[in-house]
């Protein structure tokens, strides 16, 4: 009952000097606001790259081989020997082999990344056809110019009509389109959808002959998975005797390595916004003080009429509370309409209730933190001195 | 509910100060504004304490009124040693006990008159609703209850002291205490305060009342005169009772 007396009591005694009682919230403001907004952004960026590693996915391991010069090299046929020799733990493999290419459509122009592939690039991939055929055994064998399109492509050049049968022209050569990719992410440029596939065997003549350095495969299930990266590790160091010479890692593994990364990034950044938040409060603890001083003479009255230690104390803890939660509720306000703001940005957010809440509390545990000092020196002043004060 | 105002009959004894001393040492001199001052207040009396400015006036009332401790000394408030107290009890004691009329009105700006007279019932932890009722009440009686959102300076000097005597009738306390309530109006109101506190004595409430105008003090059944925080003359004048 007290306690809602000076609760009122600090509304309107913060209502008295308005432009104060606002600077000394801008602290607050900024501090939550800020706490809000950063962990908006990192977790929408997060959910985004995590949704990515997992549409991939799980099972995916990539390998990359950089080699050591000499003639020691590994083949897509030694590459599928190795599927072959551990059916338990390995599901399928297909070569990677991606080269930088203009697809052109009667007049339209669109420069793409076209990746060569073997037949299981669906599989291994997550990634399925939705119209026609994908990429076969008989394309890659006979070099076959038959591609496959990503939904993009089909928005820019076929404006989403059907294109199988069509030809188009990939660096120069004539492609016959075969199918179309399931889409994934809304046709957008630079995603899944922005994909042109081809046997790899055509993207290795187109490129110039090089050696494959970009295998995917995939596991027999999630649970081998870590089994499966093993043993492609073994053999790879056999071949090259040098664990620098290649790469192999698997989504979960990166999926877990951006969970970390964003971890430590949203540590720093709440820290930052933190030492925000202790200035505001400090701000709170400095406006406090000058209002203990500016109000002795009432303290003086309240106590000759009765006001005890605890009433005093609880009337300026309070009033550091409200301010601090009012602030802190402002804050919250301002942090989700910036961070909903960034969307107009093209940036994901993800406000987290967590961060809300916690920015709340924070907020109020500083109003107290920081207005009880003020407050027990009030609380303590002796009523007659508090009365002669001018 | 109506409170207990006199819990025991007149003449029975609720303050007593004996050989108070309050010594206030800056360096090396020394002010002795209470110099072994006794004083034996029973219920229902009407004292005025008087005596030239510096004489000790105020200091005495303000540890009448458990605002201030005394260097030496003891004093019995109702029978129990003030000295004794915490400061809860003496928060209760400020609250219930005694009602404070000072020269300088001491309204909070901020509030308005109500708001200002409820005070000490805030502080006593009564109902919002009996709070304004006996706000209202009080105001009532020092008649300015048409007026009670209104905020002390909206007020005359006159006016600003009545609602300080509604606020120290507010809590309807057995004594009140008054430093110079007349000191900074006119004598024309400070005689309508001067009334209305004689009023209040007939009601039955003790009054312990400073001043140093001596026509004030000639109205008053009981004078006490100060000089250099010594009490000179300690004078009841039977005829100017009732
Ligand atoms: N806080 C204080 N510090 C030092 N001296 C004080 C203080 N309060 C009062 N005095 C001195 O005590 C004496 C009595 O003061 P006071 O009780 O206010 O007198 P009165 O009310 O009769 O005018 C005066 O000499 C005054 O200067
Ligand atoms: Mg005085």
């Amino acid at each position: 009952m007290k306690i809602l007396q000076a609760f009122i009591l600090a509304l309107k005694s913060l209502s008295t000097s308005k432009i104060r009682s606002f600077l000394t919230m801008l602290g607050i403001i900024i501090g939550v606001a800020a706490v809000i907004v950063l962990v908006s952004l990192v977790n929408g960026m997060s959910q985004d790259m995590v949704s990515t590693f997992e549409s991939m996915g799980t099972n995916l391991i990539s390998v990359s081989i950089r080699g050591r010069g000499g003639n020691r090299r590994v083949s897509a046929e030694d590459m599928q020997q190795l599927v072959e020799d551990n059916p338990d733990y390995i599901g399928a493999m297909s070569p990677n082999v991606s080269i930088s290419g203009t697809v052109k459509y009667e007049s339209e122009n669109l420069s793409t990344t076209c990746v060569g592939v073997n037949e299981y690039y669906g599989d291994i991939n997550n990634h399925d056809v939705q119209v026609g055929r994908s990429i076969a055994y008989m394309d890659v064998e006979s070099r076959q110019r038959n591609c496959v399109l990503g939904t993009y492509q089909v928005n820019e050049l076929f404006d989403g009509q059907n294109p199988i049968g069509e030809t188009v022209k990939i660096n120069g050569y004539s492609f016959q389109v075969v199918g179309v990719l399931e889409e994934k992410q809304n046709g957008e440029e630079g995603g899944s959808d922005d994909t042109v596939l081809i046997p790899y065997t055509v993207a290795q003549k187109l490129g110039g002959g090089f050696t494959i350095s970009s295998y995917n495969f995939s596991a027999a299930s999630k649970d081998t998975v870590d089994q499966a990266v093993a043993v492609i590790e073994n053999y790879l160091l056999k071949v090259y005797s040098n664990s620098n010479a290649y790469n192999v890692y698997n989504q979960a593994e990166a999926v877990e390595q951006v969970n970390e990364l964003m971890g430590t990034m949203t540590l720093v950044l709440v820290g930052v916004a933190g030492i925000s938040l202790l200035v505001g409060g400090i701000g709170i603890m400095n406006i406090m003080l000058v209002s203990v001083t500016e109000r002795t003479r009432e303290i003086g009255i309240r106590k000759s009429l009765g006001a005890t230690p605890f009433d005093i104390k609880s009337q300026f803890v309070v009033e550091a509370i409200t301010t601090s939660g009012i602030g802190g509720v402002i804050g919250i306000l301002f942090g989700i309409l910036a961070a909903w703001a960034t969307t107009f940005a093209g940036m994901t957010v993800s406000i987290s209730a967590l961060a809300v809440v916690i920015a709340f509390s924070v907020s109020v545990v500083i109003g107290v933190t920081f207005g009880y000092f003020p407050a027990k020196k009030a609380s303590k002043l002796n009523p007659i001195e508090a009365l002669r004060y001018d | 509910m109506a409170e207990q105002k006199q819990v025991a009959p007149v003449g029975e004894r609720i303050i007593e100060l004996t050989d108070i001393y309050k010594i206030y040492s800056d360096g090396d001199s020394e002010v002795r504004a209470l110099d072994g001052v006794s004083l034996a207040i029973d219920r229902g009396e009407f004292v005025a304490i008087v005596g030239a400015s510096g004489s000790g006036k105020s200091t005495c009332m303000n540890i009448v009124g458990c605002l201030d401790i005394p260097t030496k000394g003891s004093y019995m408030l109702h029978g129990t040693d003030v000295s004794t107290m915490g400061d809860y009890e003496l928060a209760r004691v400020r609250n219930k006990e005694l009602g404070f009329v000072f020269q300088q009105y001491n309204l909070i700006p901020k509030l308005n008159l109500l708001e200002n007279v409820e005070l000490p019932l805030v502080y006593r932890g009564l109902a919002p609703e009996e709070r304004k009722r006996r706000a209202m009440e009080a105001l009532e009686r020092v008649g300015l209850a048409q007026r009670y959102q209104k905020f002390p300076s909206q007020l005359s000097g006159g006016q600003q002291q009545r609602v300080s005597i509604a606020r120290a009738l507010a809590g309807t306390p057995p004594v009140i205490l008054a430093d110079e309530p007349t000191g900074a109006l006119d004598s024309k109101t400070g005689k309508d305060v001067l009334e209305f506190l004689k009023t209040l004595h007939k009601d039955g409430t003790t009054i312990v009342l400073i001043t140093h105008d001596n026509s004030i003090a000639e109205q008053i059944p009981r004078v006490v005169r100060l000089q250099d925080g010594k009490i000179l003359s300690d004078v009841v004048k039977e005829a100017a009772v009732g």
